[in-house]
């Protein structure tokens, strides 16, 4: 249990996946301007990273890790070179089908997510957790756990990220600095501070 | 053949190295702009990497626009874009295999560079094959350009070095210059982007956003008397 609550404080805080690897930059910059819409956002990319993560992982481990099809007989093949086009079509056709689930049993729930949903299948953060994933080796249960931390870390980011540019429209900034420039920046500072985690051993 | 390198083309391929960079303008790509630039060496095969995959998609995609059938297009762009990566993550590891270790995923993650997205949807699904070769080609090089740039700095000043050859002695080797850690961890990036940004803006101002809303000069009544 004591590993599994590390792991999670680890993706959350010191291994977050914007601030401390960029990922989901793109959108993070360009959804960051509304508190509401980041949350929106946020949540959305949590809901896909708990499922996708997991999935991925039964996918390699069954399938594509080298000797993985030896329970059907199979040995000596590997392939996980095909790892990148199995993971970004898992999750083009997972978040396809989140799509027209929310939008058949839950329609409030598609109302406030549906307009992320199709920015999140070309997510970094999504492809780039499954990818550490399985550059890390997680068995299952860790990959739960990563999924569920590294969504959280990343929606905890834009959530703030989004509550400091709304402060931030109220200052008097540099002409060119304006918009994306000071955004960095902020962002930047963000990281920073994500970075005082880092010496943390749990 | 010299309609090849006429004035369209070559807007094309000027034109997004500053007029209309990716990085600064568009604001697509940045998550590896970041990640990779810690050294020079990386990032510079990681700015060849992205510019073949870029052309290359977006001049097989433009080859086969006329056949795919619009609602399927992402999928079939993504598999296109996914392959080429696979192919350019194949050949990093089979002759640079160090490099393509600290690259790590990053190099997977091309897939969802949203440059390569963008590029494909954007230009590649109305254009003919060579043109969206070539504005492949040139949106990959003002990838390149930021990433070259932001690598030089963190670099040289994070490690007194330039693609790995010493060029500040430092001063744990007896020289002079003290290196400054802070350069080599994330933030930095953030800094030396929203730098370039400022510069880039302040050199062409048509690139400024329109602001929100204007502050208002106040007039001195609060404030004043601390």
């Amino acid at each position: 249990m004591e590993e599994y609550i590390s792991l999670f404080i680890k993706a959350v805080f010191i291994e977050n996946l914007a601030l401390a690897f960029f990922l989901g930059m793109c959108t993070f910059l360009a959804v960051s301007k509304k508190v509401s819409t980041a949350i929106g956002l946020g949540i959305a990319v949590m809901v896909v990273q708990v499922i996708t993560v997991p999935v991925n992982n039964l996918i390699y481990h069954t399938l594509l890790k080298e000797d993985a099809l030896s329970w059907m007989g199979i040995t000596g093949v590997d392939l996980s070179f095909l790892a990148l086009l199995s993971c970004i079509g898992m999750i083009a056709a997972l978040v396809q089908i989140l799509e027209m689930v929310l939008d058949k049993f839950f329609p409030a729930l598609y109302h406030a997510l549906g307009v992320f949903l199709p920015l999140i299948t070309v997510n970094c953060a999504i492809l780039g957790g499954s990818l550490f994933m399985i550059e890390r080796d997680y068995d299952f249960t860790q990959s739960v756990v990563y999924g569920v931390g590294s969504g959280f870390g990343w929606m905890l980011a834009i959530t703030v990220m989004a509550g400091v540019r709304e402060k931030l429209k109220y200052s008097d900034i540099p002409k060119g600095l304006e918009g994306l420039g000071i955004t960095f920046i902020s962002a930047g500072l963000m990281s920073l501070g994500f970075m005082a985690f880092s010496g943390i051993q749990l | 053949m010299s309609a090849v390198m006429n004035n369209e083309t070559k807007k094309t391929l000027i034109d997004p190295l500053v007029n209309n960079n990716p990085i600064t303008l568009q604001v697509l790509g940045i998550c590896s702009a970041l990640a990779v630039t810690s050294q020079m060496s990386t990032s510079l095969i990681m700015a060849v990497a992205l510019t073949a995959v870029t052309a290359c998609s977006s001049a097989a995609i433009s080859s086969i626009r006329n056949h795919i059938p619009g609602s399927i297009r992402i999928i079939v762009q993504m598999t296109i874009i996914a392959s080429l990566v696979i192919v350019v993550d194949q050949v990093l590891k089979a002759f640079v295999y160090d490099i393509s270790k600290q690259l790590s995923v990053f190099v997977g993650l091309i897939i969802t560079n949203c440059i390569v997205m963008g590029r494909a949807e954007a230009y590649a699904m109305k254009n003919s094959p060579m043109a969206s070769f070539i504005d492949g080609i040139g949106n990959g090089l003002g990838y390149s350009l930021i990433l070259v740039i932001v690598a030089f700095f963190r670099e040289l000043f994070g490690s007194g070095k330039l693609l790995g050859i010493d060029v500040f002695t430092l001063t744990k080797d007896g020289g002079w210059y003290d290196p400054n850690g802070l350069m080599l961890l994330p933030p930095s990036a953030f800094f030396i982007i929203g730098i370039i940004i400022w510069v880039f803006r302040q050199w062409k101002p048509e690139q400024n956003e329109a602001a929100d809303f204007k502050i208002m000069a106040i007039s001195h009544g609060e404030g004043g008397h601390h």
